[in-house]
């Protein structure tokens, strides 16, 4: 195995793209370093992109933040601008491991490592966060998040491209986002069910724009476009709320495992989208 | 393979070794400088017993390559007591026996010492979710909790 730290992007992207076998992007670490001692992947190339000017930064952009591929977990909790925009992001990413953990892991690299269970990509998706795919010859596009992770492990990313930064946009007045997951204990476990769910109210208090997004009940992040319309144009009533509930239920697509059963998966899922849809609109009202 | 030059701060010592790419920072602590106070537990980030700061950041040292650590400032259990003194968290371990086989003791003591750097008046809940990275299979948590409680009262009264 071979390790480079490369200056620029140009060059990571460069490196990347010429290496005739396996090679692995390093930002945090924690997936990486434990499928290299498992075995479990073999590169020939290990890229560590922390050296890279502005990928450990989180900048203002159009109103919203653009997070850079280094950015641990510990950072992100700490910066206000972010914490007040994406509060659900905040607390999906947060999710993710144990102090220690956070003090590495990334969200860019919890997409990357494509697990159907990744905490905080339905909140990314939810948000509608967009993540910029750097390419080799220094070419850039920016693809939206749920494009990335496109099955358990596998991401679209082309030889030699990386993600190397997630844009949040900016929240619209009275917005609110959360992220639920259900472990079978309190701290540091993998999703058994995650539902991310963010909204916008108008003035009267009723849903305009909703997007509504579960995890780990398919080999992708779902987004479930009948749960949005369920709450689009209520005012998140009892009845609304239970209409989601059932549609985020039935459009649940999970696998029986030791974590939990089909049946059990689909009834959380609607119980998740339903609390975080709860909790996205207090805290649009809250940001009145 | 050919061996990675590494030049870094541990402890607020220059150092310098070298080490194979694959290599962690824990392995690289352990075998090449000596510091065998880093404990490898589980090798896969869950155990916390080579918790280790990483320029002011708490992680795992099991999870960090040897190479990362290159122009990086490390600290690791073995620079936690002063000169000829202990840490006024070590103290308190062993004043209230918040120890039993020792494995966990220094990642624990780290990830403490980071906690109260953090917020010098944490409650038992903020403790417990800190320290949530660290397993202690003697299942001794509840004095280790309360010497961390009772080690962040002392230092808000100095």
């Amino acid at each position: 195995m071979r390790y480079e730290a490369p200056r620029t992007l140009a060059d990571a992207t460069g490196m990347l793209a010429s290496c005739q076998g396996t090679a692995r992007v390093l930002a945090g670490g924690t997936d990486l370093l434990v499928a290299l001692r498992s075995g479990l992947v073999e590169p020939e190339l290990v890229v560590d992109i922390k050296r890279i000017p502005g990928m450990a930064d989180i900048v203002a952009e159009d109103g919203g933040w653009r997070v850079g591929a280094a950015v641990p977990g510990a950072a992100l909790g700490h910066h206000d601008g972010v914490c007040r925009a994406w509060p659900g992001v905040v607390e999906a990413v947060e999710l993710i491991g144990s102090t220690q953990i956070q003090g590495r892991a990334t969200m860019v690299g919890n997409l990357c490592n494509a697990s159907p269970a990744a905490d905080s990509v339905p909140a990314m998706m939810a948000a509608g966060a967009l993540a910029r795919i750097a390419g080799p010859d220094g070419t850039e596009r920016d693809v939206p998040v749920g494009d990335v992770a496109i099955g358990p492990g596998v991401t679209s990313l082309a030889p030699g491209e990386l993600v190397a930064s997630i844009f949040l946009p900016e929240t619209p007045a009275r917005s609110g986002d959360a992220y639920l997951r259900l472990i079978p204990r309190t701290e540091m476990d993998i999703a058994v069910v995650g539902a991310a769910v963010s909204l916008t109210l108008d003035e009267g208090g009723c849903c305009t724009a909703a997007k509504v997004v579960l995890g780990a009940v398919g080999p992708r992040a779902l987004v479930v476009e009948d749960g949005a319309a369920a709450i689009l144009g209520t005012t998140l009533d009892d009845e609304a709320l239970a209409a989601l509930e059932r549609v985020a239920s039935a459009a649940a697509r999970p696998i029986d495992d030791k974590r939990g059963t089909v049946p059990y998966r689909r009834k959380v899922a609607g119980v998740l989208a339903r609390r975080a849809a709860h909790i996205a609109s207090r805290r649009a009202g809250e940001k009145s | 393979m050919s061996l990675q030059h590494v030049t870094t701060t541990v402890n607020g010592d220059a150092t310098e070794f070298l080490c194979d790419a694959a290599e962690t920072l824990l392995d690289a602590l352990r075998d090449r400088l000596g510091l065998t106070g880093s404990k490898e537990g589980c090798a896969s980030g869950d155990c916390g017993a080579c918790s280790v700061m990483l320029d002011g950041r708490l992680v795992c040292s099991c999870l960090v390559l040897a190479a990362e650590a290159d122009g990086r400032e490390v600290e690791t259990i073995e620079g936690m007591a002063g000169t000829g003194e202990l840490h006024p968290l070590q103290t308190k371990f062993l004043e209230l026996g918040a120890l039993q086989c020792g494995i966990c003791t220094p990642g624990f003591l780290v990830a403490a010492k980071a906690l109260l750097d953090e917020n010098p008046d944490p409650d038992e809940t903020e403790v417990r979710y800190w320290l949530a990275g660290n397993l202690c299979r003697c299942t001794g948590y509840d004095k280790i909790i309360r010497a961390v409680l009772e080690t962040a009262a002392d230092l808000r009264e100095e």
